[in-house]
């Protein structure tokens, strides 16, 4: 292709997009003279290109968009009708332009529609209001006859003839006169351009075009570069006091900044991306017939033009989704209170390493009841799972494939392809959406992208003898296994699971992902365990070891190795050897198409405790097909043993567990021991010493928000809850207890002695009030069981007689801190012990807590503790007596 | 085929597993002793690793396993053939690097239809040398490794 040709393609179509956004800008605020004159010295510009390179079509097609805009720089009001002839037109250009660098020559046919539109709209308004201050100007009135005029055009200005003269010659008579025809009409463009021209041009001298593929090929050599430089690193670590220290020094930082510098070349603003984005919209407007505000923020945030070619069609579609079915229509708005004109917005900004990209409109937001149900309907899941699912965790779905929202297809969304790609494009980037919405307020998606793709920053791991890669974005933390510590690795069946603040953890070991463990066994129970974050999925990758984090370069993987989907790529270290880069996305697809997803635990809402009661409970089977459950908070342990090392001591079997003798208990007299394989038993602990209850199969964990709905009259089983879509049986722990110890019997006995003293349970969780009454009746107390605090204060104010209260603090409403100075305000309970039960229990809560009066302070699942607190406050009321 | 004297072909000729093959030498980049190799987990059996050569990342392809052949007792030196495809970088691992030998193309014979079928779908022929064969590799074939069945 012509150098000439080729620069003024890029050049035009530089300009073509400038005018696009400027158009609409000018559209909203006809008065502003400099973006008129901005639009209409880049129209002129190419059309005087275009002139001189001969190019007809184009030329007369830019000419009368140029004529029609003359008008409204004369000061004839702009329509939204004209601004939409001259994107016509603009987009006519780009598909002649578009010919153009295919075929290197302008396409056959003409535009005289296009032509005769805009000579007549320029027409129209100039008799609607003719001009008033400048004269008439010959070839500007009559753009009907504009070809006419061109030919007719009599002598040709000195300087003009001199360019065009060798076109000219080359060509037909009638576009001889065309370049020329520009020298007229063009002056008044140039005249009133010059002044902003000359501070563009000294700026374009400052810069120079540079080939994509030259700043990629740079790109990979600093990458070789970099790694060279850190094999030499290694080499100057092992060899200590060597005189290439010093220079060895100085080639890193030169390495860092050339590096730096490179990338910053690669650097794009990223309102490249969202250049088309005005004029979408608007013609959305348009079409859609909605009043559109597009507000945009942080254009000049850069980030490497990699990333940027691949968040651009995810971007431009999440609009048009906001635009389509985010934003109601404007009688709708106005019903709801709403200004007529629906706001997009957009905004992009730095943060830590990542550029995140906010897109949100104020239209309707996300319909959760409607998600749930079409949820249910695609069997994305099912209607108990949905059913215990956070709000949030709904509005997830809309990423799932197959997903749309819009009840209609439109033209312009609502296929059912949309969200999925769009999140599909951003992991592949390694990045993250999230999306936030109130229902009638609007909705807000959130991207997270890494800077750059070329060089990540990734954690060294060592599994099975060989050393991986994982990128430092998905890592959320590095957890140290013991099992002595309170990071201890449990196991139910054969998943592996860590308590972990407030989540259970699921565990995979990367060995068996990878299908490498060798014969040594790693050690789960010591291991490393790297915590890592994928989308909403958390879970634990198992290593052997962790060395540090380097800064390494992706290298794409070979063609054959490309389909393995855990690796992303692959790199050279420091030490010259080759690793694989583990790819996170890859292994949460495994793990989540391979174990059930509920296994992958989904990351807890911010707000979960307050909104409902969510228990994890175990569930397993004892001597029938129906699920048992027990709250997993009160098991200590999961453990499988030889049935062979099962003792009996004193008719009583045993086993040998950490140096103590542990009883077996079974769940029911239908439940056998094995006799061979393995024995599964779930273990509780008090005071040191350590209980079994002898279980079938240990079937899985669940999150479960617990309603117990029949209470049971067999000893053992507090009642019965649906959990899972199954009735499950919860049983009761408490009884099982005095079970494996007598004396705890003789303890229960004793107490039974007195005269039960009463006690008000407060906690608005049915499955606390149903677990711990038996558990409070077990050990001799009386028990009036209360939903709330407000329940609480009127049981007291009726006379009735209590002697202790106690009571959950995290309640809805009024808080156990509140019905404690409720109770101390009253002169008649003044004096009544509370103790509160927290599953929090910090230093600054037992503060409170003395502060308001409560006389003991409880975490919440130790009976043991609860007891011996009451014990303690009963004591004191019979010793006061 | 288009090289200087028409009708003769160079061969860089290895051993794997005791029998001798030629590559055609305008394939091979260069012959290397493979050093650190590292193992690709979930890689079809054929895949020896992934090795650095020289800033290059380079997928090793164990020919004993791709051509079906028993490894001769005692796992003697090996070497890597270097060859190109599709701008990727392969190194096929063999057992011992052979001289080169200028062959007649009229010499080279098609596959005995018994030929093993692990060799003969990598084969372009066997030439008849004084006391032994050569069997011909078509480089292409060779790397035309399938991806391992439990990938998808």
């Amino acid at each position: 292709m012509d150098e000439l040709l080729r620069d003024f393609l890029t050049e035009t179509h530089e300009s073509i997009d400038v005018v696009d956004v400027e158009l609409v800008r000018f559209e909203q605020d006809p008065n502003n003279a400099k973006i008129l004159n901005n639009i209409f010295r880049l129209v002129h510009t190419i059309k005087g290109t275009c002139g001189f390179l001969n190019l007809p079509r184009l030329e007369a097609l830019t000419h009368a968009a140029e004529a029609l805009m003359g008008k409204f720089r004369d000061g004839t009001p702009v329509t939204g009708e004209a601004v939409t002839l001259i994107l016509a037109t603009i987009d006519r250009v780009k598909t002649l332009l578009d010919e153009l660098e295919q075929n290197q020559a302008e396409p056959a046919g003409d535009d005289r529609d296009l032509i005769a539109e805009l000579g007549r709209m320029a027409a129209a308004t100039a008799s609607a209001r003719p001009a008033p201050g400048p004269p008439p100007r010959l070839n500007e009135d009559v753009i009907d006859e504009l070809e006419r005029a061109f030919r007719d055009t009599p002598g040709p200005r000195y300087q003009a003839a001199a360019i065009a003269q060798p076109f000219a010659n080359a060509t037909e008579a009638p576009n001889a006169g065309a370049p020329v025809a520009q020298g007229d009409a063009g002056d008044r463009g140039d005249v009133a351009g010059r002044d902003d021209e000359r501070p563009d041009s000294k700026v374009a001298h400052q810069s120079i075009r540079v080939h994509v593929d030259t700043l990629e090929h740079l790109m990979t050599m600093v990458s070789e570069l970099v790694l060279t430089r850190n094999q030499l690193l290694d080499i100057g670590r092992r060899n200590e006091d060597s005189e290439f220290k010093v220079p060895l020094q100085r080639l890193s930082n030169v390495t860092a900044e050339l590096q730096d510098g490179v990338m910053k070349t690669r650097m794009q603003p990223i309102g490249n991306a969202w250049q088309k984005l005005p004029r979408i919209v608007r013609d959305l407007s348009a079409e859609l017939d909605k009043p559109i505000e597009f507000e945009m923020q942080g254009a000049e945030t850069e980030l490497d033009r990699q990333v940027l070619d691949l968040i651009k069609d995810p971007l431009i579609h999440m609009v048009r989704n906001s635009a389509d079915h985010g934003l109601e229509m404007p009688a709708e708005r106005r019903a709801a209170g709403k200004p007529e004109k629906g706001t997009i917005r957009l905004a992009a900004w730095h943060e830590g390493g990542y550029i995140i990209v906010e897109v949100s409109d104020d239209g309707r937001g996300l319909d959760t009841a409607r998600i749930k149900s079409l949820v249910i309907a695609r069997g994305l899941a099912s209607e108990s799972e949905v059913e215990k699912m956070t709000d949030a965790q709904i509005q997830k779905f809309i990423f799932a494939p197959g997903f749309s929202t819009a009840s209609k297809v439109t033209s312009v969304s609502g296929r059912g392809v949309g969200m999925d790609v769009v999140r599909a494009n951003i992991d592949q980037i390694g990045g993250a959406i999230d999306v936030k919405s109130v229902l009638g307020e609007g909705t807000n998606f959130v991207i997270k992208i890494p800077l750059t793709l070329a060089i990540i920053s990734a954690l060294i791991v060592e599994c099975a003898g060989d050393r991986f890669a994982i990128p430092q974005l998905a890592v959320v933390e590095l957890v140290r296994a013991r099992s002595n510590s309170e990071h201890r690795v449990e196991h139910i069946k054969d998943a592996a699971v860590l308590r972990l603040r407030n989540t259970l953890l699921p565990l995979f070991q990367l060995s068996k992902l990878l299908k490498i463990s060798d014969d040594a066994e790693s050690d789960v129970e010591n291991g490393f365990i790297v915590v890592t974050q994928v989308g909403s999925q958390t879970f634990g990758i198992v290593v052997d070891a962790v060395f540090h984090t380097e800064e390494i370069v992706v290298k794409p993987m070979s063609g054959k190795l490309r389909h393995i989907a855990m690796f992303c790529g692959n790199t050279i270290l420091g030490d010259g050897s080759v690793i694989m880069i583990v790819d996170p996305n890859g292994l949460a697809q495994k793990l989540s198409g391979t174990s059930s997803s509920r296994l992958v635990a989904e990351t807890p809402p911010e707000r979960e405790a307050e909104d409902d009661m969510v228990e994890s409970m175990l569930l397993f089977r004892a001597g029938s097909p129906q699920l048992k459950a027990v709250p997993l908070s009160l098991v200590t342990r999961l453990e499988e043993i030889d049935p062979r090392s099962i003792e009996i001591t004193n008719g009583r079997a045993v086993v040998q567990y950490r140096g103590q003798l542990m009883p077996l208990v079974s769940v029911n007299s239908d439940v056998r021991i094995k006799d061979s394989g393995s024995q599964p038993l779930l273990v509780f602990s008090d005071e040191g010493r350590s209980m079994a209850l002898v279980v079938d199969e240990i079937v899985d964990i669940v999150e479960e928000r617990l309603d117990i709905e029949l209470t049971s009259n067999t000893a053992g089983i507090l009642g019965s809850a649906v959990i899972k879509g199954q009735a499950t049986e919860v049983i009761d722990i408490a009884h099982y207890l005095p079970l494996a110890f007598e004396d705890w019997l003789h303890w229960r006995n004793h107490q039974t002695d007195a005269a039960p003293h009463h006690v008000l349970l407060v906690d608005d969780a049915p499955f606390f009030r149903n677990m711990l009454t038996p558990v409070l009746k077990a050990a001799g107390y009386a028990v009036t069981p209360a939903s709330s605090a407000d329940e609480a204060v009127a049981l007291l104010q009726d006379n009735r007689r209590f002697d202790v209260v106690v009571t959950d603090i995290e309640m809805p409403g009024k808080d156990g801190f509140e019905l404690a100075a409720a109770v101390r305000a009253n002169p008649r309970t003044a004096n009544l012990p509370v103790i509160g039960l927290s599953s929090l229990v910090s230093a600054e809560a037992i503060e409170r807590g003395r502060q308001v009066g409560l006389h003991d302070y409880v975490a919440k699942f130790d009976r043991q503790g609860l007891i011996a607190a009451l014990k303690e406050q009963t004591d004191e009321l019979v010793r006061a007596a | 085929m288009n090289e200087a004297p028409e009708n003769i072909i160079e061969y860089v000729t290895a051993t794997v597993g005791g029998q001798l093959f030629g590559l055609p030498i305008s394939r091979v980049q260069d012959v290397f002793v493979p050093d650190r190799l590292t193992r690709v987990p979930l890689a079809p059996p054929e895949i020896a690793g992934l090795l650095n050569l020289r800033g290059r990342i380079v997928t090793a392809i164990d020919m004993r396993r791709r051509l079906d052949l028993d490894a001769p007792a005692g796992d003697a030196s090996r070497m890597a053939v270097g060859v190109e495809s599709k701008g990727e970088s392969y190194g096929l691992l063999i057992d011992v690097i052979g001289e080169v030998m200028k062959l007649p193309v009229s010499g080279c014979e098609d596959n005995p239809i018994n030929l093993d079928p692990g060799l003969a779908r990598v084969s372009a022929g066997v030439h008849r040398l004084d006391g032994k064969l050569l069997v011909v590799l078509d480089v292409d074939r060779v790397l035309d490794v399938a991806p391992a069945a439990e990938a998808a």
